[in-house]
């Protein structure tokens, strides 16, 4: 890899070049990633951009971002690879009039040329960087993730057909979970651990006006802070920080330069989305009894 | 583990770094000791650090710059805690050992204050620097450091305040939580709050809807919650230079959110415990389904499998199979709510309801003297913690005088809802059994053992204290299947694991 980082500052500073932005512990775990060659797992509660995150270092690194997504029963042959049974089934088919070698057959039926590689395997043998996904790995089942365990700590396959299928450079590998349960031991024995959280007010406000330039200053700092108010409370499910980012481009787009109650009142719910949420903020900031009187 | 590691280069930056100073002197063994003391003390406050991990630490910190702490912090953070909610704990013991100097105060302890008035900082085991400071000159000064962000200025500030008001002495045996709320009390923070909300108002706007006082009020908070922070760091610190890391260490050790005891839990554990609740059960419910899911190999299902041949040609290739759907219990909890079980029943009323879809139904009554079901509470809201809000507050508990009468309760309790208990509920008690020397009536639990599945008791005291003074456990527990002891969510998690599992 030519790109590799530098220091803890660098990571900062190329991640925000790409409109991430990190703080030190982000920064230092995928600075150790890197150095230690070690995946990382990166828990913490939806939308606050753990996935970004990947697809950030993807950006700087200029390593080409293979992501696998993990959902309820998934396995190997969705996620490591799978033999191509119906263009072996040609094969031997178109093979019955030249009457060859049933070895012969076999062998070649089992090459590459019949195999499919799914996103494992795909990054292992990447010739070129690569940044691994493995997204919300807490959907698969424990016995899902035991086969993540060779892929993680060696980086290499073990195909009974081929042999062991050792990767050709060590990418950097991100893996995201929401906490939905608790991930075996095993694996995060292997991963440096990075748990983050919805950042402090200051940094959002950073993020706001990043990702939507045109937003004046005074602005975005009052949408962090009743963002943050309102993830005091407590909600079934707290604003994300993407859809702080679209509470920000709304009240852009309606014209607003200040946040009074009542335009709290009509636009909470590109923040809020469940019902019992938007009635408890609105009573908690007092938008309710201004937009009455 | 020489191998590994660069024992030589690491020493070297500690020097730099200045942890404790005289291992750093020790010479290359160092840094090592310190990591593996660091090490040792997370395992024994109670953290999984696997050898691997340890391994991975030493060599995070060969890569990194040791001169940063908040970098050091992450990059052992990221190898020795897998869990958030361990966090907490290593952050505390990162701070022991190696805080020895305070980030800021370490180095310039001569920069240029912004503030007018301060002068020098004060230098790290300045004990009367701004002795000559009276707490309302000082409270001035803290609140417009408070107010202008200054992070610098608030520091030194929270290190007069420790010097002036804690009134540490070395060597003297007490812990950090004595000197914190001595230095709070002084602090008075909420007139802290109520001097900044003034000066605010003062030069504030017009406009002042409830919302910007809202905003500004958590603002307030915020702030004040850091200097409490600080405050603390700086006691914390003082009491490592005095103690020494180790036995500092082991004083500050905080019991893990699972271990706290819900009778002595203070605010803020609390607080964690209401957070750990969600993950555990969700953690427990998948590992259940896990292990039923597992365990339910079932029989051969013939006509299935006969059909499913039928696209193979009649050839019977996939067996299927017949899963067993093993009844889910009933559960019935009867729950003690006066003033000292309270938050015991409530974090147990929550941890059963969170586990709602492991059980077929779920009904609570909670009682002090008098009875009155709550189930009704969980029903109209699906916010769990809201509920249980809602029973503190609506619940009709109190028949005479509000102190706990287990007889009464049980009685009413019997000529009520006897009869709606099947052979499929599982009741369960939630209570410490003092009586206040009233009647026991303890024939009830006999009656609700003859018709239920199973009668369990959760006691939320320590087993020495049973049958101590008003406690008449044992003359309840004769007609149950279980008694327990419930001190944490660790017991709690255990049985109700327990209980689901059967």
């Amino acid at each position: 890899m030519g790109e590799r980082f530098a220091s803890v500052p660098d990571v900062v500073d190329r991640l925000r070049s790409v409109d991430y932005l990190s703080d030190e512990s982000i920064a230092g775990v995928v600075y150790l990633a890197d150095r230690l060659e070690k995946p990382v797992l990166v828990e913490g509660p939806a939308g606050v951009g753990k996935t970004e995150l990947a697809k950030a270092i993807s950006a700087v690194t200029g390593a080409r971002l293979i992501r696998l997504q993990c959902y309820e029963g998934l396995d190997e042959s969705k996620a490591l690879y799978e033999w191509n049974y119906k263009k072996q089934l040609l094969r031997i088919q178109a093979d019955r009039e030249h009457e060859s070698d049933w070895a012969e057959v076999e062998a070649d039926i089992f090459s590459e040329a019949f195999l499919l590689t799914r996103p494992l395997l795909e990054a292992i043998r990447a010739k070129e960087p690569v940044v691994l996904l493995i997204d919300e790995v807490d959907r698969v089942e424990v016995e899902t993730e035991a086969l993540l365990l060779e892929v993680l700590s060696d980086f290499q396959v073990s195909i009974p057909e081929l042999g062991t299928i050792v990767g050709q450079q060590r990418p950097i590998v991100v893996l995201t979970s929401n906490n939905t349960r608790e991930l075996s031991e095993a694996l995060k024995r292997r991963c440096l651990y990075l748990h983050v959280d919805y950042p402090d007010v200051e940094r959002e406000t950073e993020i706001v006006r990043v990702r939507v330039p045109e937003i004046d200053a005074e602005l975005a700092d009052q949408i962090a802070r009743v963002v943050h108010s309102i993830r005091a409370l407590e909600l079934k499910k707290a604003p994300s920080i993407s859809e702080t980012i679209d509470w920000a481009r709304t009240l852009l787009y309606l014209g607003k330069s200040e946040i009074d109650p009542e335009t709290i009142g009509e636009t909470l719910h590109v923040l809020l989305k469940y019902q019992a949420d938007i009635a408890k903020a609105r009573k908690e900031l007092g938008a309710q009894t201004a937009a009455a009187s | 583990m020489t191998g590994y590691v660069n024992a030589g280069k690491l020493a070297d930056a500690m020097e730099r770094f200045g942890s404790e100073a005289d291992s750093a002197r020790r010479g290359p063994e160092g840094m090592l000791d310190v990591m593996q003391g660091f090490v040792h003390e997370l395992r024994s406050a109670g953290l999984p650090v696997s050898m691997t991990e340890n391994l991975d630490a030493m060599r995070a910190v060969e890569h990194i710059d040791l001169s940063d702490r908040e970098v050091l912090r992450a990059a052992l953070g990221a190898t020795l805690v897998k869990h958030h909610r361990h966090r907490a704990v290593f952050d505390i013991v990162f701070d022991v050992y190696f805080s020895l100097f305070a980030p800021g105060i370490q180095g310039d302890p001569d920069a240029p204050a912004d503030s007018d008035a301060l002068g020098p900082a004060a230098p790290a085991e300045g004990g009367g620097a701004q002795g000559d400071l009276s707490p309302e000159e000082l409270a001035e000064m803290l609140v417009r450091a408070l107010m202008g962000g200054d992070r610098d200025e608030l520091r030194r500030l929270a290190a007069t305040a420790v010097s002036q008001f804690a009134g540490m002495e070395a060597g003297r045996p007490v812990g950090g939580t004595y000197y914190l709320y001595r230095t709070l009390r002084q602090l008075d923070l909420e007139g802290l709050v109520e001097r900044m909300r003034d000066s605010l108002r003062d030069d504030g706007d017009e406009s002042e809807g409830p919302l910007t006082e809202r905003l500004r009020d958590d603002e307030l908070q915020r702030r004040i919650g850091e200097l409490r922070a600080l405050v603390e760091a700086e006691i914390r610190r003082r009491l490592v230079a005095d103690r020494g890391v180790e036995a500092m260490a082991r004083t500050l050790r905080k019991p893990l959110p699972e271990d706290v005891d819900f009778m002595h839990a203070s605010k803020e554990e609390m607080l964690a415990l209401q957070r750990a609740i969600e993950p555990l059960t969700r953690a427990l419910a998948a590992r259940l389904a896990q292990r039923r899911r597992r365990r339910n190999r079932g029989h051969l299902d013939f006509r299935s499998t006969v059909r499913h041949s039928l696209s193979y040609g009649g050839v019977p290739a996939e067996p299927k199979f017949r899963h067993p759907r093993p009844s889910k219990p009933e559960i019935m909890v009867v729950a003690d709510v006066s003033g000292s079980v309270a938050s015991f029943a409530r974090f147990t009323l929550q941890f059963v309801y969170a586990m709602a879809s492991q059980f077929s139904k779920v009904r609570s009554w909670v009682f002090i003297d008098g009875v009155d079901e709550v189930t009704r509470f969980f029903q109209e809201s699906d916010d769990v913690a809201q509920a249980v809000l809602r029973v503190n507050t609506d619940a009709d508990v109190v028949w005479v005088d509000g102190h706990s009468d287990y007889g009464h309760a049980f009685e009413v309790w019997h000529d009520r809802h006897l009869d709606e208990i099947t052979p499929k509920t599982s009741v369960i008690i939630l209570g410490d059994a003092r009586n206040n020397y009233h009647a026991s009536q303890h024939w009830v639990l006999g009656e609700i053992r003859k018709r239920a599945r199973h009668l369990y008791w959760l006691d939320p005291e320590p087993r020495g204290y049973w049958d101590t003074g008003d406690s008449i456990i044992s003359e309840y527990a004769q007609h149950c299947d279980g008694l327990y002891e419930c001190r944490n969510l660790r017991q709690l998690q255990r049985f109700v694991a327990a209980i689901v599992d059967i």
